[in-house]
């Protein structure tokens, strides 16, 4: 559906009200102030995006009660053009996660299939827009987190270039990592919300100064001569479900037959990428969340010394998958590590860019499967944290290369899951990712299928 | 798996003390468990070379310093900044004594 033809808001509130107790995709939802709003432009927000006097807690018990006094940036845009924001979604504790399950306020269910995970760690964004809750929701991507949910919600996820769209009012992960990105029920949707949100802002300075085209224009069908790379590392002989390979296999017919032509290309540190990224990530985590200590904002766990408070704030507060991070992190950046695997990590980082910046000069777009598998069942990769990581070894590649990425909707498993392709393209190749994404849903009816809920 | 582990549980008490955690004994046996699964399988990174590599510390070679005039615009006013606050006296944030 386009935008012209959305239900007032009204008309979405009621279907929150009716399929959030049974998603949990909305953590924070006050139905009054969402009637003061007059718009039929609804979006939902992750809810580790500030928004100014509203609930905003990355999920986290220890960020209880904070309502930030100022607007990201992305939300200050948002009000300007008249987006009516329609509350805060579900997320993995501070966006830690692959399947929407370490949140504070319990798990976010995938409307495909109760009983399985939405994805993460935006699995609250993703399924508000699959249960069809809003067309449109914003999420963060710091190693798949909108185009894994996307994905195996049967949605688009779109994570933009690193300094594409402006993280200020972001709560900080992973900051040489962390983008804000759209999950929307359409590629026309994300081309509008893309442009809505993006831009150089002056109060991000790793935001970019790059013009922005208007990716509306961009929606076009046309794709012949588009040059899509395939890496044989995204299609390994096993670890990849036979569903997700078959869909994919059709995806590249498709592609060929719309005028597009398939190159092999290599990627060969792509391996190393979820070992990369598990250093970098959680120590980048652990110095973010050292700022979570009882004084400014928050939980406060009452102690008589400061430090005990500091041990009593931290250790009440931050829940299993935190408390794992921000362990992880803070040994690799200790003294005597930090050579072994920060730099060294840093540095594999380098040969993983090369990687891409090598492959983008015989090819316009990179063709991968978004997740190895469809959507997993509630608790079944809980106490194996190892197999959880490993969920997110197609998506990690692009935030350490800091490149764009997209899922679309490529086909449905024998358990009538929804599997996602994923489309990179070099730095600020947004509108290339579009074109692709439009032209292949365009010749294909997986978007039309929706979960009956 | 050799016997050699990569992290003990000593270890994990001193990582965890430097960031303010506390950990029952459960927590302790767990997370050493898993941390040392984790470091192993990123220990792979060595097989790599990268004498002659250079660190990526950000993604985009488009970054560059960003520099701005030194100019006094308006900011946060101090009770906005201290709305959040879970303990506040007057313009500040309280803690507990610090100094004995």
């Amino acid at each position: 559906m386009t935008m012209k033809d959305t239900p007032a808001a009204g008309a979405w509130l009621e279907r929150i009200e009716r399929l959030n107790p049974k998603i949990n995709a909305f953590v924070h939802f006050e139905k009054e102030n969402r009637l003061r709003q007059k718009s039929s432009r609804p979006v939902a927000i992750k809810d580790n995006i500030s928004v100014a006097g509203e609930l905003t807690t990355c999920a986290s018990k220890i960020l209880k009660g904070y309502k930030p006094p100022y607007d990201a940036t992305v939300i200050t845009k948002l009000k300007e053009k008249g987006y009516a924001l329609m509350g805060k979604t579900n997320m993995d504790e501070f966006a830690f996660g692959s399947s929407c399950e370490t949140s504070f306020y319990g798990p976010t269910k995938n409307p495909w299939d109760t009983g399985r995970i939405p994805g993460g760690s935006s699995g609250g964004s993703a399924a508000a827009v699959a249960a069809g809750m809003v067309p449109m929701a914003l999420g963060s991507d710091t190693g798949g987190s909108v185009r894994q949910p996307a994905a195996l919600c049967g949605i688009v996820g779109m994570k933009p270039t690193y300094g594409r769209v402006s993280r200020y009012g972001l709560i900080a992960f992973a900051s040489s990592l962390d983008q804000i990105g759209t999950i929307t029920s359409e590629v026309s949707l994300c081309a509008e919300l893309l442009g809505a949100i993006g831009g150089y802002d002056e109060l991000d300075s790793t935001s970019v100064d790059v013009a922005m085209p208007d990716y509306t224009k961009f929606l076009t069908k046309d794709i012949k001569g588009l040059r899509i790379g395939i890496p044989s590392e995204y299609f390994p002989g096993d670890g990849l479900d036979s569903d997700v390979r078959n869909s994919l296999e059709e995806a590249k017919k498709i592609f060929k037959g719309l005028g597009a032509s398939l190159v092999e290309i290599s990627l060969p540190h792509t391996k190393y990428a979820v070992s990369c990224y598990y250093i970098i990530a959680p120590a980048e985590a652990s110095s973010n969340l050292a700022r979570y200590d009882g004084v400014q904002y928050g939980l406060r766990e009452e102690a008589g010394r400061i430090t005990d408070m500091y041990f009593k704030t931290r250790t009440g507060g931050f829940g299993e998958e935190a408390k794992r991070r921000i362990l992880l992190g803070t040994y690799v950046l200790s003294s005597g590590y930090y050579q072994a695997y920060y730099l060294k990590a840093m540095k594999v980082r380098t040969k993983i860019k090369n990687d891409f910046s090598g492959a983008f000069t015989s090819c316009d777009a990179i063709l991968t499967p978004t997740s190895p598998t469809p959507a997993f069942r509630i608790g079944e990769r809980l106490d194996d944290p190892l197999k959880m990581y490993l969920s997110d070894i197609f998506t990690i590649p692009a935030n350490l290369a800091g490149i764009p990425g997209i899922s679309v909707p490529c086909g449905f498993s024998r358990d009538n899951l929804p599997i996602g392709l994923q489309l990179l393209a070099r730095p600020f190749g947004e509108e290339t990712l579009i074109r692709l994404a439009y032209a292949f849903e365009q010749a294909t009816e997986f978007h039309k299928r929706k979960p009956n809920i | 798996m050799s016997a050699k582990k990569i992290i003990d549980k000593d270890a994990v008490l001193k990582v965890a003390g430097l960031a303010r955690l506390s950990l029952s004994d459960k927590e302790l046996s767990r997370y050493s468990r898993e941390l040392e699964s984790i470091l192993g399988y990123i220990n792979q990174l060595n097989e790599l070379d990268t004498k002659k590599t250079p660190p990526t510390s950000h993604p985009l070679s488009e970054l560059k310093n960003v520099f701005r005039e030194d100019r006094v615009k308006k900011s946060l006013p101090a009770e906005r900044a201290l709305r959040n606050a879970p303990r506040k006296k007057e313009k500040f944030f309280s803690v507990p004594k610090i100094i004995e």
